[in-house]
């Protein structure tokens, strides 16, 4: 394994798509293919947080275990500084796992309620061979300290700790493999407000301390903005809008991510700007709309028949910033 | 002035499980008036729930609502009814919707079934009468094509549509106070936009109250005309809702704004309330929240706070009220200090 | 309760030669002695050759609980092992042995059991446990199987995945133990169930051969004088009764300890 070059991104995405068999029913199958993740592409420099936004269904969970091959991805390519995780098996993919890491959203289901947490932490590290016997111990101490809990909790089971608690358990386990990248699922949406910034603050030191890479997943666009550079919105399976984190909320471009952004209650009494409310609801991804997806809900004063015809790419339209709109941006303010 | 919708003064709902007794909720006082829109905001734990659920009186044991606590609505004491009469005023004068539509639905009924039983419960309309004012409601709750929807089961209708049935099934009846516990948290915020905006027009349209519950400060700015903050089991502010989020007394209120990342303002860095919220078979002395305080002082160990006055229509639970000077002098709370591992 | 009489069961069995008035297979005097009622000297009375109840339903203790266990053992590993492979590996595997264990599950057991125990004649002790065993797992395999698949899709998994966990690891290590506790219960309830089984079966004289008694072979040479000597029977029937009450409710306890809310608190304990 040769060092990369250094310009080179820490993770490069191309083409990447996963289709789940449509359910079968009883006698009958119908319906075509999910394709939860559609030709999705992007890439993430080292020390870099990309925030990925998007609704439910929206594919951005399937995308982040498509990259870390908790689920097989049905084509494209994922690779992780030179190397081509969707190729790997066997021992070569386990030690490819050591350097991309996973935080859950659920902490209840994200541990195992019959091992010790300190025992939930030590795996990886034994697994690894990173340390054996007291050296280990050793080590579980530190990455409890470093999360901000008591290294004398590691004897206890998950039940016994609490939400912000757990998060900061599933966060210890995930560096005590000493990765370069964590893929954060949600990691704080189920978590009271307090809670949560005391969680966004761990990571963010984490990341300071560690050069640690994010690719943050999350519906909640306020967090998302805080924590990320680059931000991408994703909408039935797709990236639509890919952007400095600055550009994308201070000027979005895509329809979708307009109305989204309009949709986030601000706790600001006596709002100025006027809501776009979107009628309906995504389509099912077994069936998409042809061309835009986004074009039944769409608002745009210029959309036509030619948004059903092709599938917009993902186009630079200002340096950096890339959206998948064929028609002339529109600002908010001016609709 | 006129006399309250509801008027909820010092209840209190304990759970007796054996051990130490948990004070869910402790002493909490507030009214609504016809029409108007009340925010209950608060963190797991802090007894918003409970609330809501004791004002219908669903509350099993070991939960109690305490003998001394009182709620009037529409001029008659809730905690005196008989539990029959209390089945006519749920559902028919106060309705309550819930986080999870899916869960408070029958699956084996269809939508319009379940709908139509709730006015044949409550009136004596006819079976025929009953379908169609459940079609009629199912319409103004914003679905399309409501006859056909009607026939539908639950399981066939997304998170958003299942949410407009709970409001439909709600709202049938025009009760006089909605109760609504956390409606939109489960839902994308597109979808939240379009039931928030529902619920307005809904609660226009009908002149109704809501009693919002709720952790979500940006929807309490959205639709809430007063705001009652509750942590550990009290409530520790309450004011209008322009008031309290642009002005908020209380630190626990503070620390609730400074710790949201908000999209109309960048921060480099969070401020956080350390700790959690204590468990509620044992409140701290003195005030509740002081050990994730950083104006906690003395007093606030020895002498429980009382609801001041601190402006008009405005109240909070803080000694800082009188000793505003205090604020001046942040310092970092006990619980960051003890328990860095909270 | 159900725990001290299951206790006491065991001790009994244990104890035995120390605990029986006298040889279960002597015959002191099979006229005079011959099916005397109940008495100090014979509480549970004697049967025609003159054997005394007590001592025979202690020593059947021995017989009746061993084949208990060590068939319950039988089945519950292999049943677990089965079913935990067809969950995890998942795909064709889960299909063929599960549509196996569906073809077996359309047998009555009991029939199965009778068809092969009478192809042997003077049947040992071990094959019956084994028999026993080999024909009490399927139920269980489905239950494991339904457990493991939804558990394989817990974050916890995927997490240990992640950090570089092996199939056998995760199987070993993150699932089997959280199948634990309904493995636990299946053994208690079938423990209760063989013993009813195997007395069943010898009664039928499939079983346990004679001269060695099990409870169930017990009731057997009693049975065609349960108008006179009605002892012979009722004894060890009333213990296996005891012993099968004793076993179920143990059973539906600790189904209540593990429920799901109380189960990690539960194992806590039990690991500590």
């Amino acid at each position: 394994m040769t060092a990369a070059p250094t310009d080179m991104p820490l993770l490069d995405v191309t083409h990447l798509s996963k289709s789940f068999p449509a359910r079968q029913r009883f006698l009958r199958r119908d319906a075509a293919d999910i394709r939860a993740v559609n030709d999705v592409s992007f890439a993430i420099d080292r020390g870099e947080t990309l925030g990925v936004v998007g609704e439910s269904g929206c594919g951005k969970t399937t995308m982040g275990r498509s990259i870390l091959r908790l689920i097989e991805p049905t084509s494209g390519s994922v690779v992780f500084d030179g190397i081509d995780v969707a190729t790997l098996h066997g021992s070569a993919l386990r030690k490819m796992r050591r350097r991309m890491q996973v935080v859950f959203q659920d902490p209840f289901s994200s541990l195992n309620p019959r091992m010790t947490v300190g025992a939930a932490v030590r795996e990886g590290i034994l697994i690894h061979h990173l340390a054996e016997g007291r050296e280990a111990d050793k080590r579980v101490k530190v990455l409890f300290e470093e999360v901000g809990l008591n290294p004398a909790y590691a004897s206890r089971y998950p039940h016994e700790f609490s939400g912000g608690q757990r998060q900061r358990i599933g966060v210890a386990r995930a560096l005590s493999v000493e990765p370069e990248m964590i893929v954060c699922d949600e990691p704080v949406s189920a978590l009271d407000v307090s809670v949560q910034a005391q969680v966004i603050n761990l990571l963010q030191d984490l990341q300071r301390d560690r050069g640690l890479t994010y690719l943050f997943i999350a519906h909640d666009l306020s967090v998302v903005q805080h924590i990320a550079d680059r931000v991408a919105v994703m909408y039935l399976g797709r990236i639509v809008e890919i952007a400095s984190s600055y550009d994308l909320y201070s000027n979005p471009i895509m329809p979708y991510t307009q109305a989204l952004l309009s949709a986030v209650p601000r706790p600001k009494p006596g709002r100025q700007t006027a809501r776009i409310v979107l009628q309906g609801e995504p389509p099912s991804p077994a069936n998409p709309p042809p061309g835009c997806v986004f074009y039944p809900r769409c608002s745009h004063p210029l959309k036509d028949q030619d948004c059903t015809r092709v599938v917009p790419p993902l186009e630079e339209k200002t340096p950096t910033h890339f959206a998948a709109c064929i028609k002339q941006p529109t600002t908010m303010a001016a609709r | 002035m006129t006399e309250p919708l509801l008027a909820v003064s010092d209840l209190r709902t304990y759970f007796h499980d054996g051990g130490a007794v948990a004070r869910a909720v402790d002493g909490v006082s507030f009214d609504i008036a016809r029409g108007e829109t009340v925010a209950v905001v608060g963190e797991s734990g802090s007894g918003k729930s409970v609330t809501a659920l004791s004002i219908l009186r669903l509350i099993r044991t070991p939960g109690r609502i305490e003998p001394a606590s009182s709620m009037m609505f529409e001029g008659r004491e809730l905690l005196a009814l008989s539990e029959s009469e209390m089945r006519e005023i749920r559902g028919n004068r106060i309705a309550m919707i819930f986080q999870e539509p899916m869960s408070a639905l029958n699956p084996v009924l269809t939508v319009g079934e379940q709908i139509a039983e709730v006015v044949r419960v409550h009136t004596d309309a006819s079976r025929h009468e009953a379908w169609e004012r459940a079609i009629e409601m199912l319409a103004l709750a914003g679905m399309s094509a409501p006859r056909e929807r009607a026939s539908e089961y639950p399981h066939q209708l997304s998170g958003g549509m299942r949410q407009r049935v709970m409001i439909a099934m709600a709202l049938v009846l025009r009760p006089a106070l909605l109760i609504a516990d956390e409606p939109t948290t489960a839902l994308d915020v597109t979808i939240q936009a379009q039931i928030l905006e529902l619920l307005q027009r809904l609660q226009q349209q009908f002149g109704m109250a809501v009693l919002l519950i709720t952790h979500d400060l940006g929807v309490v700015a959205e639709v809430a005309d007063r705001v009652v903050v509750m942590y550990g089991g009290e409530v520790v502010e309450t004011g209008t809702a322009a008031t309290v989020l642009r002005a908020p007394h209380h630190p626990y209120t503070e620390g609730l704004m400074s710790a949201m990342p908000r999209l109309d303002q960048r921060t480099e860095r969070l401020v956080t309330i350390p700790g959690v919220v204590p468990p509620s078979t044992a409140w701290p002395s003195g005030c509740r929240f002081r050990d994730r305080c950083s104006y906690a002082w003395e007093r606030c160990e020895v002498e429980h706070p009382p609801l001041y006055a601190v402006g008009e229509n405005h109240e909070s639970r803080c000694h800082i009220a009188v000793e505003p000077l205090r604020r001046a002098e942040p310092h970092i709370p006990l619980a960051a200090r003890v328990g860095a591992d909270q | 309760m159900a725990t001290g009489v299951i206790v006491v069961m065991v001790i009994i069995a244990l104890l035995a030669p120390l605990i029986a008035p006298s040889d279960p297979i002597a015959q002191p005097d099979i006229i005079g002695l011959k099916n005397l009622a109940p008495s100090l000297g014979h509480p549970f009375g004697t049967d025609s050759y003159s054997r005394d109840i007590l001592s025979r339903c202690i020593y059947g203790a021995r017989i009746s609980l061993t084949v208990a266990a060590l068939a319950t053992a039988i089945a519950v590993t292999f049943g677990t092992l089965y079913g935990a492979i067809a969950g995890f590996v998942g795909g064709a595997v889960d299909t063929v042995l599960m549509r196996f264990v569906d073809a077996a599950l359309a047998i009555p057991r009991v029939l199965l059991l009778i068809a092969i125990l009478a192809l042997w004649n003077g049947l040992p002790l071990w094959l019956l446990i084994v028999v026993l065993g080999a024909t009490g797992w399927f139920g269980l395999s489905r239950m494991v199987r339904a457990q493991v698949l939804s558990l394989r899709e817990l974050d916890f998994v995927a997490a240990a995945r992640a950090v570089g966990a092996t199939g056998p690891r995760i199987l070993l290590r993150h699932i089997l133990p959280n199948v634990l506790p309904t493995v636990i219960v299946a053994a208690t309830l079938g423990i209760g169930h063989v013993i009813i089984l195997e007395a069943g079966l010898s009664y039928l004289g499939l079983g346990v051969q004679p001269p060695s008694a099990s409870w169930g072979s017990i009731i057997q040479d009693g049975a065609d004088q349960i108008g006179t000597a009605w002892w012979i029977s009722l004894f060890p029937g009333l213990l296996i009764v005891t012993t099968a009450i004793a076993c179920n409710s143990l059973g539906d306890a600790l189904r209540a300890a593990f429920d799901p809310r109380e189960s990690a608190v539960m194992m806590a304990e039990l690991d500590a």
